[in-house]
């Protein structure tokens, strides 16, 4: 029988209040003015922008402590936030992209959150690409690290450039103007997803070690004709 | 003031390097060349076409000139390993970084007044001399902002055998608010600037460039420790 761990836990409550969240976006909440019934892909658009965020910004954390503490387990947090970032980054261009298509009439229009959300995918990406062609795990470690700080100057750029600059995707909203059976299966959702993300990266997390272990396993155990086993 | 009488003296290596060779400025210029002649081939023989994306293209050939040479200045340095040489020298790592960044951003500088009057000339586009010389000018700011993440990358990649699909991986995203900026300052030189916005682009610029040299400069240290 596999062992339960902790991080199974928060899949679990993440997919059942996902369940529930989706449920209540898309029968309970009341369909959006001037929007209609498109809007509702909202309950899961804004969590995979905030949580997506979330992750780039503990990759960001982790690396910062992972230059300082050189320890493979902070590097492989780095690189499990990392992937589940990008996922929840594709998934908010795709999401993004259908709504783009029902309200503007486009699949993708340069606006700058648009554009700088590309980019944040892209960078992040390029510090999985970079890793990928790095045997060394010290050397490995470093350079995602470093990569991996350099690239989060486009995060605060994707959630303020709304506000700096003249822009077609709205500003962030306030609680207080709009619906509250719009805000709780959207603050549903901003949780599951979190809980989601939290169980996936403590998955890759755990890969990523096992990975370094393997790598760094000693020669496999040779069976002595006389005397039993020996490490080599 | 160590610091800075370090960075001068790898920036006096590079150049010195540079002038004896020449062979880095002399292929990188000429690939600037190729790049302005196959964007007009892709655009075909419509001159106010090729007015209007003037600006982009000589950007473009810009940017894709200087990732070229970026991925040159460090693959010198692994040639019989040099760079341990460099890094056993009572250098701080700061100031070789910066050295390199300084001596990157110099030779991205020369490249515009060479690519620049060809471009004008290819793109049929008519500007004062007074304009050229702001042009210069504000590709010395990008050539700055691109040198400062550039280096940083092209000492990581150059160890690897990938470099020349790592380095503009992950150059390029990281530059398109320089990009960017560097084509609409330069539109606006090129097309004139009646809302005077130049000024806006330009300070977009200087404070990517200074983002980006601050952030990588304390970096580089980090990414050495390594070895290169």
């Amino acid at each position: 029988m596999r062992k339960f761990t902790w991080d199974q836990a928060f899949g679990w409550l993440g997919l059942a209040l996902l369940a529930v969240g989706t449920y209540m976006g898309l029968f309970v909440a009341p369909p959006e003015r001037y929007m209609g019934e498109v809007q509702r892909i909202m309950y899961v658009h804004v969590p995979c922008a905030w949580v997506g965020m979330v992750c780039y910004t503990f990759a960001f954390v982790m690396a910062i402590v992972s230059l300082w503490t050189h320890r493979p387990r902070h590097d492989a947090m780095v690189t499990g936030a990392i992937e589940v970032g990008i996922v929840l980054n594709a998934l908010l261009l795709i999401q993004g992209s259908i709504w783009a298509r029902a309200t503007w009439g486009v699949w993708w229009d340069w606006d700058v959150r648009l554009t700088t959300s590309l980019v944040m995918l892209l960078l992040f990406a390029g510090v999985l690409a970079l890793r990928s062609f790095v045997d060394d795990h010290s050397r490995r470690a470093t350079w995602t690290a470093v990569t991996t700080i350099v690239a989060f100057i486009d995060v605060p750029l994707v959630y303020f450039c709304v506000r700096w600059w003249r822009s077609l995707h709205q500003v962030q909203s306030s609680p207080e103007t709009v619906d509250p059976l719009m805000v709780l299966p959207l603050r549903l959702n901003a949780f599951a997803i979190l809980f989601i993300a939290i169980w996936m990266m403590a998955r890759r997390t755990r890969l990523e070690m096992a990975r370094f272990r393997q790598e760094h396993v000693d020669e496999p155990a040779r069976l002595e004709p006389a005397g039993g086993v020996q490490n080599v | 003031m160590r610091l800075l009488a370090q960075a001068l003296t790898v920036v006096r290596k590079d150049l010195l390097l540079e002038w004896r060779g020449r062979s880095r400025i002399i292929s990188v210029l000429l690939f600037g060349v190729v790049t302005l002649l196959l964007f007009s081939f892709a655009v075909g023989p419509d001159s106010i076409a090729l007015r209007a994306s003037a600006a982009g293209f000589l950007v473009l050939a810009l940017l894709l000139s200087s990732t070229l040479g970026l991925s040159e200045s460090f693959r010198l340095e692994q040639e019989q390993r040099a760079v341990e040489g460099l890094l056993l020298l009572p250098v701080d790592p700061i100031a070789l970084y910066y050295g390199k960044a300084m001596s990157n951003t110099l030779f991205l500088m020369l490249l515009a007044p060479i690519l620049t009057p060809v471009a004008l000339v290819l793109y049929a586009v008519e500007i004062d001399p007074m304009r050229l010389l702001v042009l210069l000018g504000l590709w010395a700011i990008a050539a700055a902002g691109l040198s400062a993440p550039g280096t940083l990358y092209a000492a990581m990649t150059s160890r690897l055998q990938s470099q020349d699909v790592l380095l503009p991986l992950l150059l390029f995203p990281l530059v398109v608010p320089v990009l960017l900026g560097a084509v609409k300052a330069v539109a606006l030189i090129l097309t004139g600037d009646p809302m005077e916005q130049i000024r806006s682009w330009t300070i977009l610029l200087v404070s990517f460039a200074v983002i980006y040299w601050s952030i990588c400069g304390l970096l580089f240290p980090h990414a050495i420790e390594e070895g290169l």
